[in-house]
């Protein structure tokens, strides 16, 4: 079995992991009175219009809480433990947060980071990392 | 409003282990057998059904087996753990409103089965609302409720040695009774701090049990439990719960993802009851993972936001003498986990004073489901 992975066709997420694929971390956002939403979906909660596009949010965040995952995990994942798992706060919005793994380098392993250094509120930059055909949007400690 | 025009009457249970022989099938309808024996109900009287979506005993094959009338209601109720007092919930409603005169809720589950352990059968590529999580290896449900659990302590200065309280309150209770899993085992703090982690912050005991058994309910009017034999136990209001901007497990995606469900259906529930949080007597709440009770008491108005944890401290959720016996039959960590149907029957039995941990003279109950996911409530009244 191998790593869980999104589906780039599906409904809701084609259009962010097209983004992800090029560099960019994308936001739906509503045309007509202009919410941010995350995780996308067809319909403003807002005001209900049906009008969105996608803008490049800064990729800087905090990071809002963080796990350390132990076995017994899932096959794939089972070399990996233990590695951590954050959930970062965009700057542009505090509602919107994204699950992501804190990195030493885009193309690092997730049990690279040392799980006792991680402090939550601490400033975290997006980088790309490239699974097979997926760019997962993760995260790096911003420089200081 | 439902409020006390529907009494349980009956109450059901097979044994609880691991890799039980029966089927699923057969724990089911034993259950609910028993619970229309303890009714003093003939089977053919039944004509109402609720269970959970999760539930992969169908009513066909139910009411084929125990011998079932006319059923004239059946539904059930969707997501998992935040179910059990749903299916309550419902077939009080039906019975109130007239569409069944004898309604059963049940709950039967081997965790054997394909479907018990649904997030270790995901496909490959995912299309639904776990690609925003799963990838990133946030797998199983203590991973999505550690998240928030990571949160709430640096929140509000929760810690182990709370989470601990509520492990060894339950065990404490499991201890006293013999139908529970851990009946013969107890646990000490040393070996809970010293337990092995499973998604840090939370180790090996702050996780529910995997347990195979079933249980079941028979509802009645008011009216007609005059004439049964157990003294009657009231529904006297009942809630579900989905908060708006809600995400189930994964609830990180709003303005505050520590404000779950369970205030939301606690804001019904206390709009329909004649008593107030203060006037509970004993609590039986949705613990599949230890946090989930400093949360919900917070969401059920026990205590004030941010208290929960700190509540759990000198023994408050113990029996005989904690401000709150809760879970005091050892709830999904210590007796059984049937997605929180136990916590419904020990509620029973605390009003109708046969508790292995009985609370004296208790009058009220508040039973939960599952907070973190959509969920649902019940007040419960002798
Ligand atoms: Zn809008």
């Amino acid at each position: 079995m191998s790593l869980l992975l999104p589906d780039l066709e599906s409904e809701d997420g084609a259009e962010f992991w097209a983004g992800t694929s090029r560099g960019e971390l994308l936001i739906q956002t509503c045309v007509s009175c202009d919410t941010p939403r995350f995780p996308p979906r067809p319909m403003c909660p807002q005001c209900q219009s049906l009008d969105f596009s996608w803008r490049q949010a800064s990729g800087k965040g905090k990071i809002w809480s963080f796990v350390v995952v132990h076995a017994p995990v899932l096959p794939a994942y089972q070399d990996l433990v233990p590695y951590s798992v954050i959930v970062v706060e965009l700057d542009e919005s505090p509602n919107l947060r994204m699950v992501g793994n804190l990195l030493t380098r885009g193309d690092g392993p997730i049990n690279e980071i040392d799980p006792n250094t991680i402090v939550i509120g601490e400033s975290v930059e997006v980088v790309f990392k490239k699974v097979e055909d997926v760019a997962l949007p993760c995260w790096m400690r911003s420089k200081k | 409003m439902i409020k006390d025009q529907v009494v349980i009457a009956g109450i059901g249970q097979t044994a609880f282990g691991k890799n039980l022989p029966d089927t699923e099938l057969s724990l089911a309808c034993q259950a609910i057998s028993l619970a229309l024996d303890d009714a003093g109900i003939e089977p053919k009287e039944v004509d109402g059904l609720a269970s959970s979506v999760m539930e992969l005993n169908r009513e066909v094959d139910v009411a084929r087996n125990i011998g079932l009338g006319e059923i004239t209601f059946f539904s059930q109720i969707s997501y998992g753990g935040g179910a059990a007092c749903g299916t309550l919930l419902h077939a009080a409603m039906a019975v109130a409103t007239g569409q069944a005169r004898v309604a059963v809720a049940w709950r039967a589950r081997k965790r054997s089965a394909k479907t018990s352990r649904p997030w270790a059968q995901m496909p490959e590529r995912i299309s639904n609302h776990w690609q925003w999580s799963r990838p990133f290896g946030l797998l199983r449900p203590v991973d999505e409720v550690a998240m928030l659990t990571r949160r709430y302590m640096h929140e509000y200065g929760a810690n182990r040695d709370h989470l601990a309280n509520v492990a060894l309150a339950f065990r404490k209770h499991a201890n006293r009774n013999p139908a529970a899993t851990m009946y013969e085992k107890s646990l000490t703090r040393e070996e809970y701090m010293g337990a092995r982690w499973i998604s840090e912050p939370l180790c090996l005991f702050d996780n529910c049990l995997e347990t195979d058994g079933a249980l079941a309910v028979v509802l009645v009017s008011a009216e007609r439990a005059r004439d049964l034999p157990n003294p009657p136990v009231f529904v006297h209001a009942g809630a579900q719960g989905l908060p708006p901007q809600h995400q189930t497990m994964t609830n990180y995606f709003n303005d505050n993802p520590l404000n779950g469900p369970s205030w939301t259906a606690a804001r019904q529930l206390w709009r329909d009851a004649d008593f107030g949080p203060n006037d509970l007597d004993v609590a039986q709440i949705y613990d599949a993972f230890s946090p989930l009770i400093p949360l919900s008491l917070e969401g059920y108005g026990i205590c004030e936001r941010g208290e929960g944890a700190e509540f759990t401290n000198n023994g408050a959720l113990e029996w005989p003498n904690g401000r709150l016996p809760t879970n005091t039959s050892g709830g999904s960590m210590s007796e059984a986990y049937v997605h929180g149907f136990n916590l419904i029957l020990e509620g029973v039995r605390q009003l109708r004073g046969t508790s292995n941990s009985q609370v004296e003279d208790a009058e009220t109950c508040l039973v939960t489901s599952g907070e973190g996911v959509p969920t649902s409530a019940l007040l419960l009244r002798r």
